[in-house]
């Protein structure tokens, strides 16, 4: 049975796009809407891609002004200025 | 006017290796040993330094520029709070009780971090790790502050705010944060990192800060809120290298396995033994309920824990020694907890109270198994009393466990009609503990433990204010019958409800 990977943002508005994106290119995910919180779980691994980020935004997007908006995330993260990914290895 | 870049923005890995590696020099003028005199006595051994990297490749002018923009945000909102009558918002004046036990047991611990990681940054020899450890050390640094800065728009209206300083060090309760942190500090710069960026951030961190967070929210506390979530922001970023940091001592060389499995065997249990005053606080103290504890422990506790040992599997590193008694411990260790505090509360910084009928409800369907076979019962007997005129206090000193420092009051993990105490005879003294992992706690550093300055002993020793009650409330700064006491019939409770009722009326 996989694990999974999750990744918790603050809702507000600079978090809707990120959340829009993770829909997008994780069709796995499961998104729990919290108070004041979202909560997005996947088997195994996730990714958040800085182009469809910004298809959704309509405008350039730098992956680690996610930082701001973080709560918290489970898994091995790997970040590069294309791509953020969470993953486990077993 | 800002002038486009010409030349092609670096890549982050690139930006990431001139701002950590490009910073970090071969000493000539001294020897390695000398200018990390920390880093070998531990038996941890590391090849090669490099091998360390920040998954987030966080270099220090981003860091700048994203903290930056979390504090505007933060004080924005602080602002608004303090402009709006922030303080007459929450559901209800008892919520604070739980916001005093966090300023007073919580915020000082975030200082000592900030102490930590600033040690650990100097101590560590790779320059990677150094980067990173300086910038947590920042981060405390201003999660404490923040804290501090939130929190001080209700002391300005509530009672038991105003004396955290003297408290962190006199309170009883509070030795159980103190302990815990300081434990760690004068641990080895390795043992520092796997307790606090590792056992406490990654594996525990979640329980306090997520549910708390979301306790303040339905709460209708603003200002919690806002500190929680900015702090929180920066905790994603400690988890990840707190895992990081594990994998690396892993696979740097097998010596190192069984040593830091050892420490997560410690460290996970002192702070869990920690947490139970989080658990006390969801289950009993916030007005409008989030989750149980046990509903907590399920998803950030069982569920992520699990995927993370699995994860590490690979590596030799097994779940921690005490897991399967923090999972039986589960049902019990929150309610265990508040009976005892209730029974304390002349000697507490905030108020204690009876559950409503609503809240036995509520407590009854999160813990099926417990709550009306063990507590309530016991509840109902407080109730009788208190509705009698005579409410039971207990004037007798409870008895503290050598390790955590809590009061010896949680039941045997296999029988909780059993109190379970562990005792030992270390050079001519007798040493009482809460549980057998605390206890091997003691075992494997009694030279360390046997220094603990435990509270009750200081009472009775007479170091605390000169003996007596009256004389210890001035020593630890607590205002009798403002601070402590039960909420029903409190200054807090008379205020709120005027309070209240004059923001919607034209009463003077």
């Amino acid at each position: 049975m996989p694990s999974n990977v999750f990744l918790v943002l603050q809702s507000n508005d600079d978090t809707r796009a990120i959340v829009d994106a993770i829909e997008i290119d994780n069709p796995k995910a499961t998104i729990t809407r919290q108070p004041a919180m979202v909560r997005i779980d996947a088997p195994n691994r996730l990714v958040v891609r800085r182009e469809t980020v910004e298809e959704q935004l309509g405008n350039p997007f730098d992956l680690q002004a996610m930082h701001v908006n973080l709560v918290t995330l489970g898994g091995n993260v790997e970040e590069d200025a294309d791509e953020f990914a969470l993953y486990w290895d077993n | 006017m800002d002038t486009k870049a010409r030349q092609p923005k670096l890549g982050l890995r690139e930006k990431y290796r001139l701002l950590t590696r490009d910073l970090g020099w071969d000493p000539t003028y001294q020897t390695r040993e000398t200018l990390y005199p920390y880093a070998e006595y531990e038996g941890i051994k590391i090849h090669d330094w490099d091998k360390w990297e920040d998954p987030f490749r966080l270099t220090m002018d981003a860091y700048w520029k994203y903290q930056s923009e979390k504090d505007r945000k933060f004080y924005a909102i602080l602002d608004a709070h303090a402009q709006n009558n922030g303080h007459l918002n929450i559901t209800d004046a008892r919520y604070l009780s739980a916001i005093k036990l966090f300023l007073q047991a919580i915020s000082p611990g975030e200082y000592t971090s900030h102490q930590g990681f600033s040690r650990a940054g100097r101590e560590l020899p790779g320059v990677g790790t150094q980067v990173a450890c300086q910038m947590q050390a920042l981060d405390e640094l201003r999660h404490a502050q923040t804290q501090i800065h939130a929190l001080s728009n209700y002391n300005r209206f509530y009672n038991g705010f105003h004396a955290f300083v003297q408290q962190r060090d006199r309170m009883w309760y509070n030795s159980v944060p103190r302990s815990f942190f300081d434990d760690a500090m004068t641990g080895g710069p390795f043992e520092f990192v796997v307790a606090i960026a590792f056992a406490f951030e990654y594996v525990l961190t979640n329980l306090l800060f997520v549910p708390f967070m979301s306790g303040a929210a339905y709460n209708g506390d603003m200002s919690t809120v806002t500190f929680g979530f900015s702090a929180q922001s920066d905790e994603a970023r400690h988890m990840t290298l707190g895992l990081e940091s594990i994998k690396f001592l892993l696979e740097q060389d097998p010596a190192n396995v069984p040593i830091v499995q050892g420490w997560l065997d410690k460290w996970f249990w002192r702070g869990l033994r920690l947490l139970s005053l989080v658990g006390t606080m969801m289950d009993y103290m916030l007005p409008k309920r989030v989750m149980s504890w046990a509903e907590a422990w399920n998803i950030y506790g069982e569920e992520n824990g699990s995927a993370l040992f699995k994860d590490l599997a690979r590596y030799g590193i097994r779940k921690p020694k005490g897991w399967e008694d923090a999972s039986k411990g589960r049902d019990h260790i929150s309610h265990q907890f508040m009976l005892g505090l209730y029974q304390w509360s002349f000697g507490t910084a905030f108020h204690g109270w009876i559950p409503t009928d609503e809240e036995f409800a509520w407590l009854s369907e999160k813990y099926p198994d417990t709550f009306d076979r063990y507590y309530r019962p016991r509840w109902n007997e407080l109730r009788k009393l208190a509705a009698a005129g005579t409410p039971f206090k207990n004037y007798g000193l409870p008895m503290l466990c050598q390790t955590c420092q809590l009061p010896c009051l949680f039941t045997e993990p296999d029988d909780p009609t059993t109190l379970c105490h562990r005792e030992v005879e270390y050079k001519g003294e007798r040493y009482h503990f809460c549980s057998s992992h605390c206890q091997e706690i003691f075992d494997h550093e009694p030279e360390k433990y046997v220094q603990a300055w435990l509270p009750m002993n200081q009472l009775t020793q007479g170091t605390s204010g000169g003996g007596g009650l009256e004389n210890w409330m001035k020593y630890v700064n607590l205002v009798d019958g403002q601070d402590n006491g039960d909420f029903e019939g409190s200054q807090d409770q008379r205020n709120f409800a005027q309070w209240k009722h004059n923001s919607v009326s034209n009463q003077a």
